[in-house]
């Protein structure tokens, strides 16, 4: 065995066998590039209100406008480049759903590991509050929220964490549970090893994969859950228009055949979504033992 | 001799853990099980240094929950261990690195997502028997130990085989430069041509090393091989202690007597037509234990004094310790057999 | 001797796995007759599973039964459609496994399972199929019966589930049972009771048991007929005693050595060296060779078994006096 055939590596060997999953990995890559490089490949700032021109609002798919350029998917109704604000809005939603993802990973695993470990009346507190709040659909959670909290970056990453913490804090919770009965933290604890050294270089490490899974899963929902408060008008101010946002933006017209200003983001997004739970969907499928072949 | 390690009257109780929900069932009358198993009830026991003992009985008699009790994975009910005159636990933690311990099933018992060179090097690292520096040649020294490449440190558990595994794990266990190893079922999952490799093992490097060893195992044949002392539990009691050969050879509880004719032996003759001493009945629930001596619903010996009063630990002149009302007639009937 | 019940030929049975072909089972023949109890040892991965598993037709995908015949009571089973099969299996063939909890369906009595298992095969009135399925449990050594039948299977013991599984492969008196490992995860005193009844069973119906466990003891003590299994062959067989007293090929005659039994308490043992062999990556030749003291160029072709009166080994350079290797 020349080459180490590390757990990472015999992993992804598994994954490139499924071709779609690997198509849903290069276009949420190529999206998330898309995003990150939007200021370079859009043909206009979107958010340069200097840049504007009411002129060119509303216009169709392929129409040339004062800029000098095409607009490959017509223009919105401030007459935005629709093609530019979908670069740009897909760098804020993919920035929030990343950002609310990350912070409710960190947040509920934390909890969740720590209830499993701890036990006792820390364990039913935290479990029970847990369960508490996921009787409740997320999106109302998160509407509350941001009711109480008002509009902004900030607050809307808040209100999405309060919402989604508490899949995480079970997933980590079960996981952790069921790997705290192995021998493996048996003998690491019969060494015997600090709690911190069992749970930081073992326990944790052994729970990271349905974490990953619910992640990837999460922050697809956290980017749907940001576009529907956006669409209700609860998300980020008008001048940073996230897809939900454009989409929302369009809706007025769909009626009057101008079809383009809100389908172009809603097919971005579910590209970006549908995207995403591929490659979570596949990831789970290669953890799960029972569907091992 | 002196006593390494001591077994002082210990103790462990297994509550019936409710949590809430149940709780309020059993108060409005559901049937919920409330009440709580005595795995391992008022063992003393003591082992001398250098010494292997040991420890056999069915599944649930309670020798593994004494194998971690011995070993500092469990804290007792009641009751001390202590190893060379100090507590192996204080206050519910381990406060020891002399005693360590080699689990049963090597693929559950080796971190599969962390290298087996630092699943053995973490341990003496943070016990300051070694530094992270040093960290790469102490392993390669204990693998070499063990029988390993000392080449292999980098590989994952997944690559080695059953056998291998267990080489890790005693490296492990070894690494921590312990006196004394607790070893469950340390052959019972590996398959059969590989145990006689591991038994050779341990066999080498307790005498190599100066341990001092406690071997639980349901085979009678391996803890026959590598014991100088056996105990035998049921019920979570000790109902015998002894050397090997005179407890092997002329049991004198009827339980080791029935226990060892359960066993089966290889047939070598065609004719022969193999008869088992079948103890009747089954191991009763350790929820509902029977009364005085545990044994007595299955013994062919039992008389009313046995379900009435708990049989004591008697010493017998030849350095073992019986609980049995009728240990003489279990003798004479063990001698009838022999002769 | 009377004509075989169970007659097995050059069985082969491969896996097709994303890593290779795996040849769990590569080369299986023996005869079984009516109430023969024969012992199918071997190591885990030696195929002796999978052989059971062949015979009942249970080989899903990703494996396949690739050649070789299975003939029960002269039928061909490996040729026979599935629901043809379906209808023999558990009348004419049935299975025990080790584990009883995963056989038994929680959500119902035994009698309801009993009945269920008579259904499958036959028409018979719900007083009488009771009746069948009483006695059959009185048989293996379950107490009051008739009230056990309204009983589930979380309420028997392990060993008592056992028998309820032995019990219901019983059902309809079948030809041949499969039996794998079904006293492993049992104590050494219920162990000692099912053995004792297993060998009455098959004394007092003619069913003839296949029974497949790694304890060379547990298989001596019951069977007649022994075949040891390695690396999906069989590599020894013949009857019990002989085998055992003089082993002929060098790993069977290892196994028995390296019995903790055979030597003195405290010295080292005779060990095998090497490990198991992957299924994946075998040797050519013999695939024991690699460990095998007695191994020279001629066991890079792969022995033929030869037969020599009732014994037959899969070996070019057999062990001749085996005892001499254990003292």
């Amino acid at each position: 065995m020349s080459k180490q055939s590390t757990p990472l590596r015999l992993f992804w060997a598994e994954f490139r066998e499924n071709r779609i999953a690997v198509i849903a990995l290069v276009v949420v890559v190529l999206l998330i590039l898309l995003a990150l490089l939007a200021s370079v490949v859009s043909p206009q700032n979107p958010y340069d209100l200097a840049n504007l021109s009411l002129m060119d609002s509303r216009r169709p798919p392929g129409f040339v406008g004062s800029g000098g350029y095409t607009h490959i998917l017509g223009t919105d109704p401030q007459g935005r480049d629709l093609l530019s604000a979908i670069f740009y809005g897909l760098q804020i939603s993919i920035q929030i759903g990343l950002a609310a993802g990350l912070v409710s990973l960190t947040i509920g695993t934390f909890l969740g590991i720590t209830a499993a470990y701890v036990g006792g009346r820390i364990e039913a507190l935290i479990m029970r509050l847990v369960d508490l709040q996921l009787s409740f659909p997320a999106i109302l959670l998160a509407l509350v929220i941001v009711a109480l909290l008002g509009q902004g970056k900030a607050q809307l990453i808040g209100a999405l964490v309060a919402a989604q913490y508490a899949y995480f804090a079970r997933t980590a919770y079960g996981a952790a549970k069921a790997e705290r009965g192995k021998d493996y933290i048996e003998a690491a604890v019969a060494t015997p090893l600090s709690t911190r050294l069992v749970v930081m270089r073992h326990l944790l490490p052994n729970c990271t994969p349905p974490l990953i899974v619910v992640a990837t899963v999460q922050i697809a929902n956290s980017i749907s859950l940001e576009a529907t408060l956006s669409f209700l008008g609860l998300g980020l101010p008008v001048t940073e228009p996230s897809l939900g946002m454009l989409i929302s933006n369009g809706f007025p017209y769909m009626m009057s055949g101008r079809y383009w200003i809100s389908v172009y983001p809603g097919v971005a997004l579910i590209i970006l979504i549908v995207a995403i739970n591929i490659v979570g969907d596949q990831i789970r499928d290669q953890f799960n033992p029972r569907l091992r072949r | 001799m002196s006593a390494f390690l001591t077994v002082d009257d210990v103790s462990r109780v297994f509550g019936p853990n409710l949590n809430t929900g149940e709780k309020i069932a059993a108060r409005l009358g559901a049937q919920v099980e409330t009440r709580s198993v005595r795995a391992v009830s008022d063992v003393s026991l003591t082992v001398s240094k250098g010494e292997t003992l040991g420890l056999v009985g069915e599944s649930g008699c309670g020798k593994s929950t004494l194998g971690r009790l011995m070993a500092g994975i469990l804290a007792p009910t009641s009751g001390t261990v202590l190893i060379d005159g100090a507590p192996v636990m204080v206050n519910g933690v381990k406060a020891t690195t002399r005693v360590q311990t080699v689990f049963q099933d090597p693929f559950a018992s080796l971190d599969p997502r962390m290298k087996v060179g630092d699943t053995v090097s973490e341990g003496p690292i943070a016990h300051g028997l070694t530094t992270r520096a040093q960290a790469k040649a102490y392993v390669a020294g204990w693998f070499e130990k063990v029988g390993l490449d000392p080449g292999w440190t980098d590989r994952f558990p997944h690559q080695f085989s059953g056998g291998q595994r267990q080489r890790v794990a005693i490296a492990r266990a070894l690494a921590m430069q312990p006196d004394m190893l607790i070893c469950d079922e340390p052959v019972a999952s590996l398959d059969v041509s590989i145990q006689a490799q591991i038994i050779n093992l341990f066999l080498e490097l307790t005498r190599d090393l100066e341990l001092t060893t406690v071997f639980i195992s349901h085979d009678l044949s391996v803890v026959q091989h590598v014991s100088d002392r056996v105990a035998v539990m049921y019920l979570g009691r000790i109902v015998e202690v002894g050397p090997v050969a005179q407890v092997f050879n002329n049991p004198a509880h009827p339980y080791t007597d029935a226990l060892f004719g359960s066993v089966p032996k290889l047939v070598l003759d065609a004719d022969e037509l193999v008869h088992f001493d079948t103890i009747t009945g089954e191991v009763p629930s350790p929820l509902a234990p029977p009364s005085g001596c545990y044994f007595h619903p299955r013994c062919p010996l039992a008389t009313p004094v046995c379900s009435s009063d708990v049989p004591c630990m008697q010493s017998l002149p030849d350095m073992r310790t019986v609980a049995c009302h009728h240990f003489k007639e279990q003798f004479a009937k063990s001698f009838g057999k022999a002769g | 001797m009377s004509a075989p019940v169970l007659s097995v030929r050059n069985l082969r049975t491969h896996f097709f796995t994303r890593a290779g072909v795996v040849k769990a089972v590569d080369g299986v023949s023996f005869d079984l007759s009516a109430g023969e109890i024969m012992g199918l040892v071997g190591e885990s991965g030696s195929g002796k599973t999978v052989t059971g598993f062949s015979l009942l037709g249970l080989i899903d995908e990703p494996g396949r039964i690739v050649e070789g015949s299975i003939k029960l009571n002269g039928v061909e089973l490996t040729s026979l459609p599935d629901a043809e099969l379906r209808a023999r299996r558990g009348k004419d063939i049935s299975m025990i496994f080790q584990d009883p909890i995963a056989t038994l369906n929680p959500m119902l009595t035994i009698g309801q399972q009993m009945k269920l298992a008579i259904d499958a095969h036959e028409r018979l009135g719900k007083r009488a199929a009771e009746a069948r399925a009483a006695e059959l449990l009185t048989q293996v050594g379950i107490p009051s019966a008739v009230a056990r039948l309204r009983s589930y299977p979380h309420e028997f013991s392990g060993g008592m589930r056992q028998r309820v599984a032995i019990a219901i492969a019983l059902l309809h008196r079948p030809a041949v049972i499969v039996a794998d490992e079904p006293t492993t995860a049992l104590d050494v005193s219920i162990q000692a009771q099912i053995l004792f009844q297993m060998r009455d069973l098959a004394n007092e119906t003619g069913t003839a048991l296949i029974w497949i466990s790694h304890d060379l003891a547990v298989v001596s003590s019951l069977a007649k007929k022994l075949a040891v299994m390695y690396a999906g062959r069989i590599v020894e067989q013949g009857p019990t005693a002989a085998l055992l007293r003089d082993p002929r090929h060098p790993y069977t005659a290892g196994l028995i050595a390296s019995l903790p039994a055979m030597a003195t308490p405290g010295t080292p043992l005779v060990q095998i060296p090497g490990t198991t062999p992957s299924l994946l990556s075998l040797p050519t030749g013999c695939p024991f060779a690699p460990r095998c003291e007695l191994a020279t160029s001629d066991c890079n072709t792969e022995p033929e078994i030869t037969f020599v009166g009732d014994r037959g080994w899969r070996c070019f350079h057999p062990v001749s006096h085996a005892r001499e290797l254990t003292t």
